[in-house]
């Protein structure tokens, strides 16, 4: 929780570039933040959202270690080229987004590379912001192994038959019977994609097929209201949402 | 959120990027998150040229009134210019 510390306890942490095999084999960079010390701590997988990988995720990965969970952010978009996170995202948007096989693929050995961690309690969350979420709930759905799954408003969780692209060729609430994990949802009643409407057909469908899930919605927030560099910045949603992240990440990853 | 709305056009040409004048090849047209305009969604050009290298890229991120300003001027210039000079 916020500024839930002693101020006489040790604090630090190490973040780094390494590289794991993703999907297909490929070398792929992923950005590691984890607490100095022996552990054993549970881990993130932090799936990006569709500006890249990007400072915010960064920091984002930085915040979680701050509080005790060693966080992996594999860079979905390491095919399209390097470059500044803005120049690859852009190329990565000019050919119609990454490919969801490739994402699950790179969310598994995301997966896998925290477990194989001697200080991983091996107890591990994916979560993401955004197309982030999307993609959360597609891993957690098709990846055995993660222990909860955290979509902050994912939209295209719900594709109509004429937004199947071959890149993204199944709407993935058609996974939900297959989800393994608990999930905590977070949106802003404002957003137009995911729609609250939307937001309530995902709950059904979960309810339906019988999942633990807690979904929490935001009045006057829309899309993406964690990003401070951006006007849909809420600072009150975005502190509640961050609590409630907490509480949920402590209680299925303890 | 992310539309994933996204038209390519291969076009030929010239821009002016961070490195200078270079060669174009192709404009991708989404209507998606922009990266620095303020506003949750815009109609986004990047001019490209992929054999060049991704930092090779005109970008223009636009609020939905504006692209639609911007058609009917690149129209109306057309058509002033095939007017004037005929259609080239």
């Amino acid at each position: 929780m916020w500024n839930d510390w002693q101020t006489d306890s040790y604090e630090g942490q190490t973040s780094e570039l390494v590289k794991i095999k993703g999907y297909q084999d490929d070398e792929i960079n992923a950005y590691v933040a984890r607490p100095n010390g022996t552990g054993p701590y549970p881990g993130v997988v932090l799936l990006h959202h569709m500006p890249g990988w990007d400072e915010f995720c960064r920091e984002t990965a930085r915040r979680f270690a701050d509080h005790g969970y060693i966080v992996i952010c594999p860079n979905l978009y390491e095919r399209f080229g390097h470059g500044t996170p803005v120049d690859v995202a852009a190329k990565a948007r000019g050919e119609g987004g990454v490919s969801d096989e490739s994402v699950v693929a790179d969310a598994k050995a995301s997966l896998d590379y925290l477990k194989g961690l001697s200080n991983c309690t091996g107890k591990v969350a994916v979560l993401g912001h955004c197309s982030g979420g999307r993609h959360s709930y597609l891993a957690a759905c098709r990846v055995t192994g993660f222990s909860a799954i955290i979509d902050y408003w994912g939209g295209n969780v719900i594709m109509p038959s004429d937004r199947i692209t071959e890149k993204q060729p199944v709407s993935p609430i058609e996974y939900t019977k297959d989800l393994s994990c608990p999930i905590l949802g977070i949106f802003g009643n404002d957003d137009q994609n995911p729609p609250p409407d939307q937001v309530d057909q995902h709950e059904e469908e979960l309810k339906k097929h019988g999942k633990s899930y807690e979904f929490h919605r935001y009045e006057g927030a829309g899309h993406g209201f964690w990003y401070y560099d951006r006007p849909a910045y809420r600072q009150e949603q975005t502190m509640d949402s961050w609590g409630k992240t907490f509480e949920f990440l402590s209680k299925h990853l303890s | 959120m992310c539309t994933m709305i996204v038209e390519n056009v291969t076009i030929d040409g010239s821009g002016k990027g961070s490195k200078g004048w270079f060669n174009l090849k192709k404009a991708n047209v989404s209507f998606d998150h922009p990266f620095n305009a303020q506003f949750d969604h815009s109609l986004n050009i990047d001019f490209v040229n992929d054999d060049l290298g991704i930092e090779h890229r005109v970008a223009v991120e636009l609020s939905r009134d504006s692209a639609q300003k911007l058609i009917e001027a690149i129209s109306t210039a057309l058509a002033r210019g095939d007017e004037q000079l005929g259609s080239t």
